[in-house]
C-alpha cells in the first residue's frame, strides 16, 4: 500500500502545526489523523508523518511505541476493545472478553481471518460506573455490557451497524426533588 | 464533631440539573460567562490579577486530580510575568482506574470549566491554554472541541476578549492511552509531543513547564469550581461540606451497588451514607467487603471498618487511605481480594513508562508474584516478598507511579491478610 497525504490533510497539518509553538507537539494530532486516513500507523505510516513533519523517524517511531492507541499494524475493520480493569474486572468484564473470544474464534489480540474484527484487553477507559464496557474503533463506548447486548453489537457491526454514543443521565440524587430527565 | 451534612437538601452546582446546559445559549442565559465578565470588567471589585488568585487562595479549592493541594496557592507559585509566554494545561487525563467524572463536565457543563480555566488563565496572565484529554474519550474531545470553538465565536476566547485588553488562547489536545500522562510532567512531556516520561522534580512546572515556560497544571473538575467561587464568594465555597476540605465533590461510585454513577454532594460525605443512600445500597443485599475511596492507588478499607469515615482528606488519612479522585470502588463479600489486587497490580505493570528500574521491574514482580498466588503456587513468605518489593519501590522514582503501585499491595495485605495466606501453601524453612 502506498501512503500519501492529500492537499486537504497537508492544510488540516498545517493548522494543527499553528496550535503550538514547536513543530514536535504536532506528533500526536498528526499520528492520530493518519490512524484515522489509513487505519493504522504501521512503520511506513510513522515514515510518512515524520517526514511530513520534518521530524526524526526515531522520534515518531518511539512515540507511536509508547501510546496504546496507536496501531502499529494493520487491525481487523472493527476494534472492540474490552475493559477488564478494577471496576469492570469485578463487574463480569473477563466474562465478556472471553464471550467475544468464543463468538469471535479468537484470542484478545487477535483478528478474525476475514479481516472483520480485532479484539483487545485493555485497561482502564473511565466507564467504571458503566462496567462492564468495550469501546469500537478508539470512538464510542458500548456501556452496561452483557453477553446478550454483546451479541447484538458485533451482529450490528457485521451488518454495517455502528453504535452510537450513549449518554448516560447523571443520576438524579434520591432526595432532591428534581426532574426525572438531566439531559 | 461537626454538625451533621445537610446533604438532602444539596442543590447540585457542577453539573446543574438544566437542560441543554451544554450549549453556550443555555448556558449564558443562567448566568454563564458572568463570572469572566466580572473579572476582566469590574476594577472596583476585582483590580488586578492577584484579587482574583487571592480568592481562589481563601476558597481552598483542594486538587480534584488527587494531590489535594490549594488551587489558589499552586496559581501563587507562577514567577513574575516577563514578557514572555506562560501556559495553563488542564488535565483532563483522568486515568486512574475507578475514575470517570470529568466527562460529566466535557459531557454536561463544559462551560463552566472553560470560563474557570479563562479566570485561570487571567489571573496567571497565561497565554495559552492547553486542554489535555485522554484519547480514550474521543467523545468527549468531540464535544469539547464544539465548546470550545462556541466559546470563540463569542469572545470569550482570543484577542481582547469582551473589550478588556486580556488575551489568551485555548487549545484542545487529544493523548492516546497511557496512564502516565496524567501525571503532571509527564502531560506536559505529552503535550510537547513526545513520550511521557515524567520529568524530575525540581524544577517544578511553575518554573519550568511547557517549553521551559511558567506553566501551571490543573484538574478539570478543579478549575469548574473556580466561576462558583467568583460568583459566590470564598466565604460560600467555604460552607459547603468539610471545613478542611470544602465545596462540592463529584463522587464516582462503582462496583457492587445498585445505582453505580457520578453523583455531585458536599465533600466528606460518610461513606456509608454514599453506598446505602446515594447508590441505592449493595445489589442483592450482600455485605460490604471492601472500599478503595479514591482510584486504583488509595489504600483499601475494609468493609467492617466503614463507621465515621467521611469522604475529605483528614477524615480519610485518620482511617488510612486517601482521598485521591474520589472514585469510589465497592466490593461485595464475594469478592476475590486476591484477584483485585492482581488485577490492580497487573495495571501498573502495563502502564509503568519504563524509566526507573525499580517501578519497571518492581511492578513486574508484584504482578508476578500475584498471579503465581492466585493460582495456588504461592507460599506464605511471598507475601513478604511481595511487601519487600513495595519497599524497595516506594520513594526512589522520580514520579509517584511507583507508589501508586506499592500502596495497594501493601495496604491490601495487611488488611485482608487472612485471605491471602489461605490462598499460599506455609511455607517450610529448612534449619541449616
Amino acid at each position: 500500500m502506498e501512503y500519501s497525504f492529500s492537499k486537504d490533510d497537508l492544510a488540516k497539518i498545517d493548522e494543527i502545526k499553528s496550535r503550538y509553538p514547536e513543530v514536535m507537539p504536532a506528533t500526536l494530532p498528526v499520528l492520530w489523523l493518519a490512524q484515522d486516513k489509513f487505519g493504522h500507523v504501521n512503520e511506513e505510516v510513522q515514515k510518512l508523518v515524520a517526514e511530513t513533519l520534518d521530524l526524526p523517524v526515531s522520534h515518531v517511531h518511539g512515540v507511536a511505541e509508547f501510546y496504546t492507541q496507536y496501531y502499529k499494524k494493520e487491525m481487523g475493520k472493527f476494534v472492540l476493545d474490552v475493559c477488564t480493569c478494577l471496576s469492570c474486572h469485578i463487574g463480569g468484564g473477563y466474562d465478556i472478553l472471553k464471550h467475544l473470544e468464543k463468538t469471535l474464534g479468537i484470542k484478545a489480540g487477535g483478528t478474525t481471518n476475514d479481516g472483520l474484527f480485532s479484539l483487545q484487553e485493555v485497561e482502564c477507559l473511565g466507564a467504571c460506573g458503566y462496567a462492564p464496557m468495550m469501546q469500537i474503533n478508539n470512538d464510542v463506548f458500548v456501556n452496561h455490557l452483557t453477553p446478550e447486548k454483546t451479541d447484538q453489537v458485533v451482529e450490528g457491526l457485521r451488518k454495517g451497524k455502528y453504535p452510537e454514543f450513549e449518554s448516560i443521565a447523571m443520576p438524579l440524587n434520591p432526595n432532591t426533588s428534581a426532574s426525572k430527565e438531566t439531559v | 464533631m461537626s454538625t451533621p451534612l445537610d446533604w438532602k437538601g444539596y442543590e447540585p452546582v457542577l453539573i446543574p440539573k438544566i437542560s441543554g446546559l451544554h450549549q453556550i445559549d443555555i448556558y449564558e442565559k443562567n448566568g454563564g460567562y458572568e463570572s469572566l465578565r466580572e473579572v476582566l470588567l469590574n476594577k472596583t471589585k476585582w483590580p488586578d490579577a492577584v484579587s482574583v488568585v487571592n480568592e481562589v487562595k481563601e476558597a481552598n479549592i483542594r486538587g480534584r486530580g488527587g494531590a489535594g493541594f490549594n488551587a489558589g496557592l499552586k496559581w501563587s507559585f507562577m514567577p513574575p510575568v516577563d514578557g514572555g509566554p506562560r501556559y495553563l494545561a488542564c488535565n483532563g487525563d483522568e486515568s486512574e482506574p475507578g475514575t470517570f467524572k470529568d466527562r460529566k463536565i466535557f459531557e454536561y457543563n463544559p462551560h463552566l470549566f472553560i470560563e474557570g480555566a479563562l479566570i485561570a488563565a487571567y489571573a496567571m496572565s497565561i497565554s495559552t491554554v492547553y486542554v489535555y484529554i485522554r484519547g480514550e474519550y474521543r467523545s468527549f474531545i468531540q464535544m469539547m472541541e464544539k465548546a470550545v470553538s462556541d466559546a470563540y465565536a463569542k469572545g470569550y476566547i482570543g484577542k481582547n476578549i469582551l473589550g478588556s485588553g486580556f488575551s489568551t488562547e485555548m487549545v484542545v489536545h487529544s493523548g492516546a492511552g497511557a496512564y502516565i500522562c496524567g501525571e503532571e510532567t509527564s502531560l506536559l512531556e505529552s503535550l510537547e509531543g513526545k513520550r511521557g516520561y515524567p520529568r524530575v522534580k525540581p524544577p517544578f512546572p511553575a518554573q519550568r513547564g511547557l517549553w521551559g515556560r511558567p506553566t501551571t497544571i490543573n484538574n478539570i473538575e478543579t478549575l469548574a469550581n473556580v466561576p462558583l467561587v467568583i460568583k459566590n464568594g470564598a466565604s460560600w465555597f467555604k460552607t459547603i461540606g468539610a471545613e478542611t476540605h470544602p465545596g462540592p465533590v463529584l463522587y464516582g461510585i462503582s462496583g457492587h451497588v445498585n445505582r453505580p454513577g457520578v453523583y455531585e454532594l458536599p465533600s466528606g460525605m460518610p461513606i456509608l451514607t454514599l453506598i446505602q443512600d446515594v447508590a441505592g445500597g449493595m445489589r442483592n443485599g450482600k455485605r460490604i467487603k471492601a472500599v478503595i475511596p479514591g482510584g486504583s492507588s488509595t489504600p483499601v478499607l475494609r468493609g467492617d471498618a466503614l463507621e465515621g469515615v467521611n469522604m475529605d482528606a483528614d477524615s480519610l488519612r485518620q482511617a488510612g487511605s486517601m482521598m485521591g479522585t474520589a472514585g469510589m470502588v465497592i466490593m461485595d463479600e464475594d469478592t476475590d481480594m486476591v484477584e483485585v489486587l492482581w488485577r490492580i497490580s497487573k495495571f501498573y505493570h502495563h502502564e509503568s513508562c519504563g524509566q526507573c528500574t525499580p517501578c519497571r521491574e518492581g511492578t513486574g514482580w508484584l504482578e508476578k508474584i500475584l498471579d503465581k498466588i492466585m493460582h495456588g503456587d504461592g507460599e506464605t513468605r511471598d507475601l513478604d516478598l511481595l511487601l519487600d518489593v513495595t519497599t524497595q519501590m516506594e520513594g526512589r522514582t522520580i514520579c509517584a507511579l511507583a507508589d501508586a503501585a506499592a500502596w495497594p499491595v501493601r495496604y491490601t495485605i495487611s488488611r485482608f491478610r487472612e485471605e491471602f495466606e489461605a490462598r499460599c501453601r506455609k511455607s517450610v524453612y529448612a534449619l541449616a
